[in-house]
This record gives C-alpha cells, structure tokens and sequence, in this order.
C-alpha cells in the first residue's frame, strides 16, 4: 500500500497509509477502536475502496477494473470478527462452495480438501452440522479453513476473537499460531498481544486513520518511540 | 385440536346458512347434491375451479420470477438502476386490476397489431398477464426487503471466497432470503387467487364468471354467491396450510 487516503463522506479514515507486507511475513496491527484498522484490511482486497493510492497484491494493481479485484480476491483470504459462515449450509458445504463455484472443482475434490483443511482446524467431527450448532470457536476455526480451502497467498483477520468467550480464544489463536509457523502471509488486526509476541514479524500502530508506529516486535513492546502507542500499550497490556 | 379451531370458525356462518335449507326465504335446493338438477348445477360451478386455479398458479409463477428481475436493480449501488426499480413499482402498483386487464385484453392487442405483429390475447392470458404484472410490484417489494435482512457480512463472506454476483445471490443471499420471503410471497397468491375473480369481466370461465351465469338462469343470487364465497375459502385456506408446512419444513431445514 503506497500513500492510500480514504474518506467516508467528509471523513477522513484513512490519510496516507503505507504498509508492505513481503511474502511469508506476519503484521499485527492494533490500535483503539475507530482508528481505521478494519478499513485498511477491508481496502486490500476491495470491500471497502480507496480514494488515492496504490494497493498492490502480488504484482497485481488494485483498480475498480472487475477482473483485478477478482484477482486480488483470489490470492487474498479474510476472516472477519462476526465469522460470517452461511447459516443455511452444513459445516463441509461452507468450505466447498468457494471451491466449487469459484474454481470449477469437482464435488468429490472440494470434499476432499474440505475436509483436509477441516482436520487442520481440528474439528473433522463437526463436518455435518450446521454452523449456529457450534460454539464460536469452532465457528471461526470453520472461518478459517473456509478462507484456506482457497488456498489463498495472504490471510486477513479482522479481530477474529473479539467476539468470542475467553475460554474459546486461545483454541482460535493456536490454529493461526499454526498457520503462521507454516509459513502463510498474515496480516492480523489483533488486541492480543501474547499472539503478536509469538508471531509477529512487524507491528502496526495506527491511531485516528494513521500508522503512528512500525516495527519489530521487540522494540515495539520494549520502547515504542510515539506517546500515543506507549499509553495504548499500557492501557491494553495492564488488563 | 388448536389448529382446527380458526377453519372451524370461518365455516361456521356457511353451516348456519346450510341449515336453513328447509326454510322457504332460502332457495338451497339450486346447489343441493341430491336433485339432479342441483348436482348438475354445483359441478357447472365448481368446473371453474380449475380455471381459477390455473391462472393463478401461472400467473404466481410469471411475478415470482418478474418480481425477483425487478428487485435486483433495486438493490444495486448504482442509482439509475434504483431510480428504475421505483418507476415500475410505483407506477404498476397505483393501477387497478379492473382497468388494467381492460387495457391489456382490449388495447394490448391493437399496441401488437401497430407494431406488425398479430398476437392475439384471450381472456386467459390476459388475466394471466394482469394479474403477474400487478402482482410483480408487490412481489419486488417483497424480495428486496427479504434480500436487505440478510446481513452485509453474509455478500461480504461470499466475495471474500470469490464468489461473482450471480453465485453470491443464488448460493448464499437467495436461500436465507426465502425464508423471510415465503410468508409474504403466499400471501400475495392469495391476492391473486381472489383477484382473478375480475377474469370473469372478459369472459373467463372461472368460479366467478360461472357463479354470474347461474344467477342469471336461476335467479338465486344469495345461495349462489354464498356458495361462491366458501369456494374462494376453501381454496385460501388450502393454500394457508400447504405454506404452514412448507414454512415448517424449511424451519426444520435450518436448525438441522
Ligand atoms: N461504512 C462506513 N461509513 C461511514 N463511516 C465508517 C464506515 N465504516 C467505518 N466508518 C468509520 O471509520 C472509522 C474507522 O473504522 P474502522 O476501520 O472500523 O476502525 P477500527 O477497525 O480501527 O475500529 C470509524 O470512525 C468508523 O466509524
Ligand atoms: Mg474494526
């Protein structure tokens, strides 16, 4: 993302954002709430769009042309904080329908990597239920593998446990410790901050639409050089 | 036993009415079963059922699938295609039934004939067509209230696993959106149902039409109509219990 600013009718939510993401690395971005970090994930592949800038994924150039953003879609998964599965199909049918539909699959073949990505969250047993019969953890593991049955090159999580009861959080948060140890691209808006140690290659501190502070995670948490990312580590870190 | 108590209710004044057969203000003898000329004139009025049956069922078919192409601009970010929505809606829904199926079975077939073509209307496709292009406004109404309940997160999700428009909408917005559209959807069929009754006006031989004819050689409007009437019941309140079920059905489906 080079120089990306957008607006909300006259609000500015985002001014002047610049992030690059290497492949294999792992960004953690935080910041108080409203200061623009679901924007800036939303923006990368085309929920939201921006005004000014360049996005770029892999080479290819974000633009309101439909075949780029079907591209970028295609390399770029995301989880969101509410997991949003479709409540009217099984846990299997949720994974396979991206497969299917979007890249041509045959059912037998979308089953099958369904189900592998299923056992790689850990809840192969829950395949022929419906989402809302599951508890939120389990929800968003199948968000997850959902995403991953795509097979996409970056993951996006946007506070994907926020929404969940404390003892479901880490279940979650142990699957995408996984996922980073094999190498995937993520870029995670988190407030847990155990996870951003373990797993961060950079932080991003971002307050009122601006990165305020990037860096690696050891001088980020040790000495961050802004007033605003001190007083928000001490507020979140003393609780 | 609780479920019965309302079909129950809503035939008791017909039974009431049933019982005064005997009575000499009433003239019950033109549709009773037993005399030959009684059977012969309730099967002349209940042979319309079928007709009334058919054009609703048709015409039900057209506007689910003419409401659906209606309502789909009506939910598109760009604002011609809004502005667009709402000039059929509005326009279609200030129409009465009555003067549009005149203009559609009288002026419809002149408009063809200017334009070189020879398609003729008979009163069954011109009730037909009334009755779906009326219905389509309501019906689009319906589908885009339905489609705007389902959670953005839901268009979101389906775009994220690369899902196109078409797909995000066949798979994933249109079978949680029928859920909540199916009440409202029978209810217009009901419409329809009772709105046919006006096919009798040009000349479709459907329960209403057959019901005026009788009158005329019988001269028994009062038993007729009545029986008319628990016709249009029965028919509304079998269409009220099949969509009982289906909307069991598919509740059943939900939760599984
Ligand atoms: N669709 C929208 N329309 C108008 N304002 C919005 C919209 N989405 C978000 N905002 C505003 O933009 C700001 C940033 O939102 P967001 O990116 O969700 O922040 P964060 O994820 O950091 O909490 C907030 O002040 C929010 O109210
Ligand atoms: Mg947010």
């Amino acid at each position: 993302m080079i120089g990306v600013n957008k607006w909300f009718g006259d609000f500015h939510v985002l001014k002047d954002i610049e992030l690059t993401v290497r492949a294999g690395e792992r960004v953690v971005i935080c910041g108080p709430s409203g200061s623009g970090k679901s924007t800036v994930v939303r923006c990368i592949n085309r929920l939201e769009a921006h005004e000014t800038g360049l996005i770029r994924v892999d080479g290819i150039e974000l633009t309101d042309d439909a075949r780029s953003v079907a591209a970028i879609r295609s390399e770029v998964g995301m989880v969101f904080q509410q997991f949003n599965l479709f409540p009217h199909l099984t846990v299997l049918e949720n994974l396979m329908l991206g497969p299917m539909k979007a890249r041509g699959l045959s059912r037998a073949d979308a089953e099958a990597r369904a189900r592998r990505y299923l056992d790689r969250v850990r809840i192969p047993e829950q395949a022929d239920k419906r989402p809302g019969r599951l508890s939120g953890g389990q929800q968003q593991r199948v968000a997850i593998a959902r995403s991953l049955c795509m097979e996409p090159k970056v993951m996006l999580f946007d506070e994907p446990t926020s929404a969940l009861d404390p003892e479901m959080i880490s279940e979650v948060l142990d699957v995408m410790v996984e996922l980073a140890e094999d190498g995937m691209t993520m870029v995670v808006v988190t407030h847990e901050m155990g996870f951003a140690r373990k797993v961060a290659d950079k932080m991003v501190f971002m307050d009122a639409g601006e990165i305020v502070e990037t860096g690696p995670p050891e001088t980020f948490f040790a000495n961050p050089s802004s007033e605003r990312c001190r007083t928000f580590l001490g507020q979140i870190l003393h609780h | 036993m609780g479920r019965m108590r309302t079909p129950v209710a809503l035939l008791l004044p017909f039974l009431l009415l049933a019982g005064c057969a005997s009575s000499s203000t009433w003239g019950w003898y033109v549709v009773n079963p037993m005399t030959p000329a009684g059977w012969t004139n309730l099967k002349f009025l209940m042979n319309g059922m079928g007709a009334t049956i058919l054009i609703s069922l048709i015409a039900a078919a057209i506007s689910i699938g003419l409401g659906l192409v209606v309502a789909l601009p009506g939910l598109s970010h760009r604002r011609w295609l809004r502005i667009l929505n709402r000039i059929y809606v509005e326009f279609v829904r200030s129409i009465p039934l009555l003067p549009m199926l005149f203009w559609v079975f009288y002026g419809l077939p002149l408009v063809f004939r200017a334009m070189g073509l020879n398609i003729p209307i008979d009163p069954f496709w011109g009730a037909i067509i009334t009755l779906a292009i009326s219905d389509s406004a309501f019906t689009a109404e319906i589908y885009r209230a339905g489609i705007q309940s389902i959670a953005k997160g839901q268009t979101e999700a389906a775009q994220t696993i690369g899902l196109n428009y078409v797909q995000t909408m066949r798979h994933v917005i249109l079978p949680q959106a029928i859920r909540r559209i199916l009440p409202p959807l029978a209810n217009q069929f009901i419409y329809i149902v009772k709105m046919s009754a006006f096919a009798s006006v040009i000349g479709m031989q459907e329960l209403t039409r057959r019901a005026n004819e009788l009158v005329v050689t019988e001269y028994r409007p009062l038993e007729i109509y009545s029986f008319l009437i628990l016709e249009y019941l029965v028919l509304v309140l079998v269409i009220s219990a099949g969509v009982r079920w289906l909307e069991r059905r598919m509740g059943a489906d939900e939760r599984g």
